[in-house]
């Protein structure tokens, strides 16, 4: 019998291609022969509009890369601009610690989304309004903290907008002490689901050479077994002062990736426990001038974001304004994989593969 | 009170028309027209009911409270939505089969609205006591494979016709395990009549005695209502909608509608089958024979319900493989160790 391959274009407009993503499939049947991924669909030229404004106006832009984990788009940006302007020393305890508790709870919260809607994409969509509903709780903490509960740019540079609010700490740390068993029913509802093991345990596997050689970062590299996350390799700001593990998979497959955000979300809660605990008085902000005018020159600086590795480059030419930023996106490059990893595949998996590297259009587009 | 309501209705109606002075001819035929619209009425009211249910229950799974605004209790979120979806146009796309692609949402309310007529209802309730009332509902229900694949082929669509072979793969792997789970009833029974079937679990339903049947005649019959874990024909986060990806408006609510009076006929199936239809559990009959089925039949949908909004998706080629490696072999056993225990029983002749 004579048969032919057909080519299936899946998005931009798709329920379940996390945004405006795009993949012109090429099948035999159901099976994948060849996937071609096309992002683009959400591109705003971030980079360039930074580029008009002064270096504090930028900070709103970087919430809207990664909407679902704005604080540490913050933070990546602020790292980096005070790098360049050689603060990095000055930045106040407090609110290193501050960076710290928002930062992590910003990363329990995209996690929880990568989580619920992970079980989305397998096709159990209750999973989705348990983690929604928990992080909503989180979200109720940042309207606290910045009174905006997706876009917060609450970082600036030196240090953040505002003190915490004492409101802000019983409902933290009942929500830290909660968190436990959210992240068991997680694993009672999703995790344990033996359909659901039956279709992500080894499919959409990351070997620990490919990811590497492709950049990946984040959970989906420490999926592979590789423990390699900036907080424990590299520690920036405080880190190095919190005791924490790193949760690692063992055959990188979409069911490693998938549990190690959970871990990793108990992991934060602990982190968060001890920021909370000790956390220093003092002054919120470090003391920079009103305009800011880093002197001419670059700077890169890298924090590990909920997706992996955000780094930020700025080139100063001593003007108010950034003569160039350019922002290392952890969704773009470990979504530079996805064509290979999607072969041989079915069509159902090309959903669980996608889902399990854990994109936001808004950052891979940016 | 109620047990003869419905019959003495009829009863009466018949007597009216004979009064009237109607030849029986025409007396026959007019109560059955009065029966099949009743019927009806009856599914199209239920199946509105049913979209209302499954978004209470799955509100109730997901910690949301669902439809509460149109009318009291949100009652009338269904008739809202209904009545809105037909406001819209109905996109025809260029290059599809038009005919086909019209007639299909049409045709697929029609094996459910016939395999209601043979169904018994409540005692002497069916429309129709047909003797080979199993094997007419088994043959209609699996015509609607032919009208999903209609819809998939028609709408010019690559996700509709990756939809539409699914079905047509899924149906024709699960169809099987599902008539062979229900041969081991018939093979106890001896009859193809679902009133004899019924009376025949008078002492122990057949859940009991065959309960590997019922449980492959279950997870069949997830199947072929295409819900979650076997929902793979819409695959909502796959291929949007599969089949139905092109339809709108009305032509879409059609299709909603009727996987509503599939689920329905399942639980009808599985509660004629296994649950002892009208027949009163511990001798409980100041219920009514009729309210006891739907006691029976709307705890099987509700479980039906339950299982679509708590697990994931199942993938094609782990479907194929369940259907063909695990419940035809085991309905296949099944019906060996009825036979064999069958044989048994006459020889020490129980």
């Amino acid at each position: 019998m004579k048969t032919q391959t057909y080519s299936l274009n899946m998005g931009p407009q798709h329920p379940s291609t996390h945004g405006v993503f795009r993949i012109v499939l090429e099948l035999d049947g159901e099976v994948v022969v060849k996937a071609t991924p096309v992002p683009g669909y959400l591109h705003r030229g971030i980079e360039k509009l930074a580029e008009a404004r002064t270096y504090t106006q930028v900070i709103p832009y970087t919430d809207r890369m990664d909407y679902l984990a704005s604080m540490l788009m913050n933070w990546g940006y602020v790292a980096a601009v005070e790098k360049l302007m050689g603060i990095e020393e000055e930045i106040p305890e407090r609110a290193q610690y501050i960076r710290v508790i928002t930062g992590e709870l910003s990363r329990i919260a995209s996690h929880m989304i990568a989580t619920g809607d992970y079980a989305g994409n397998i096709g159990g969509l209750t999973g989705f309004t348990y983690t929604f509903r928990d992080r909503e709780r989180i979200m109720d903490m940042f309207e606290m903290v910045c009174g905006s509960r997706m876009t917060v740019s609450y970082f600036r540079i030196g240090g953040v907008a505002a003190d915490l609010p004492d409101e802000f700490f019983p409902a933290c740390r009942q929500f830290i002490s909660d968190l436990p068993s959210m992240c068991d029913e997680y694993d009672g509802l999703i995790t344990g689901n033996e359909i659901f093991q039956a279709r992500t345990k080894h499919v959409g596997i990351i070997t620990p050479e490919d990811g590497i050689n492709y950049g990946i970062t984040g959970p989906s590299l420490r999926g592979s077994g590789i423990a390699y996350d900036l907080r424990k390799v590299r520690p920036y700001s405080v880190y190095d002062r919190f005791d924490f593990e790193v949760p690692l998979g063992e055959r990188g497959d979409c069911f490693d990736r998938f549990s190690c955000r959970i871990k990793e979300m108990r992991q934060s809660a602990r982190i968060i426990g001890q920021a909370l605990d000790n956390l220093p008085d003092g002054p919120i902000l470090a003391k920079v001038p009103k305009v800011i005018k880093p002197p001419a020159g670059d700077a890169y600086a890298e924090i590990e974001s909920s997706k992996g590795v955000l780094g930020c480059y700025v080139v100063s030419d001593g003007s108010p304004k950034p003569y160039r930023v350019h922002f290392r996106r952890p969704s773009f490059i470990n979504l530079g994989m996805l064509g290979k990893m999607c072969e041989g595949w079915k069509i159902a998996d090309v959903i669980a593969i996608l889902g399990s590297i854990d994109i936001v259009l808004g950052e891979v587009d940016c | 009170m109620g047990e003869n309501l419905f019959t003495g209705i009829a009863a009466w109606l018949s007597a009216l028309l004979n009064a009237a002075g109607v030849p029986l001819i025409a007396n026959d035929i007019i109560l059955m027209v009065v029966k099949f619209v009743a019927i009806l009425v009856f599914i199209l009211v239920n199946v509105l009911w049913l979209v209302y249910m499954e978004r209470k229950v799955s509100a109730y799974i997901q910690c949301r409270i669902g439809p509460n605004r149109v009318g009291p209790k949100g009652l009338l979120q269904t008739v809202a939505d209904i009545g809105k979806l037909l406001s819209k146009e109905i996109i025809i796309p260029r290059l599809s089969d038009k005919i086909v692609f019209l007639l299909a949402p049409v045709l697929i309310f029609v094996p459910p609205l016939m395999i209601m007529v043979v169904v018994p209802w409540g005692r002497d309730m069916a429309a129709v006591n047909m003797n080979i009332g199993v094997f007419y509902f088994l043959a209609l229900a699996s015509l609607s494979t032919l009208i999903f694949w209609m819809g998939g082929w028609s709408s010019y669509n690559k996700y509709s016709l990756v939809g539409a072979m699914r079905v047509v793969a899924q149906m024709v792997s699960y169809e099987l395990p599902l008539v062979l789970a229900l041969l081991g009833v018939i093979m106890l029974t001896g009859t193809l009549n679902m009133n004899t079937i019924i009376e025949a679990q008078r002492h122990t339903w057949f859940i009991f005695a065959q309960p590997l049947a019922f449980l492959i005649y279950f997870i069949a019959g997830v199947s072929e209502t295409n819900r979650t874990p076997f929902d793979l024909v819409e695959g909502e986060s796959e291929i949007i909608a599969g089949p139905y990806t092109e339809y709108s408006g009305m032509g879409y609510a059609m299709f909603m509608l009727a996987e509503y009076a599939n689920v329905m006929l399942v639980s009808i199936m599985c509660t004629v089958m296994f649950l002892g239809g009208w027949l009163a559990p511990f001798g409980w009959t100041f219920i009514p024979s009729w309210f006891w089925f739907f006691i029976k039949v709307y705890v099987m949908i509700f479980i039906f319900m339950w299982i679509r909004w708590t697990y994931p998706r199942i993938r094609v080629d782990q479907l194929m493989g369940f259907g063909w490696k695990v419940l035809v072999p085991l309905s296949l056993a099944n019906i060996f160790v009825t036979g064999v225990g069958m044989y048994i029983y006459r020889a020490i002749g129980w």
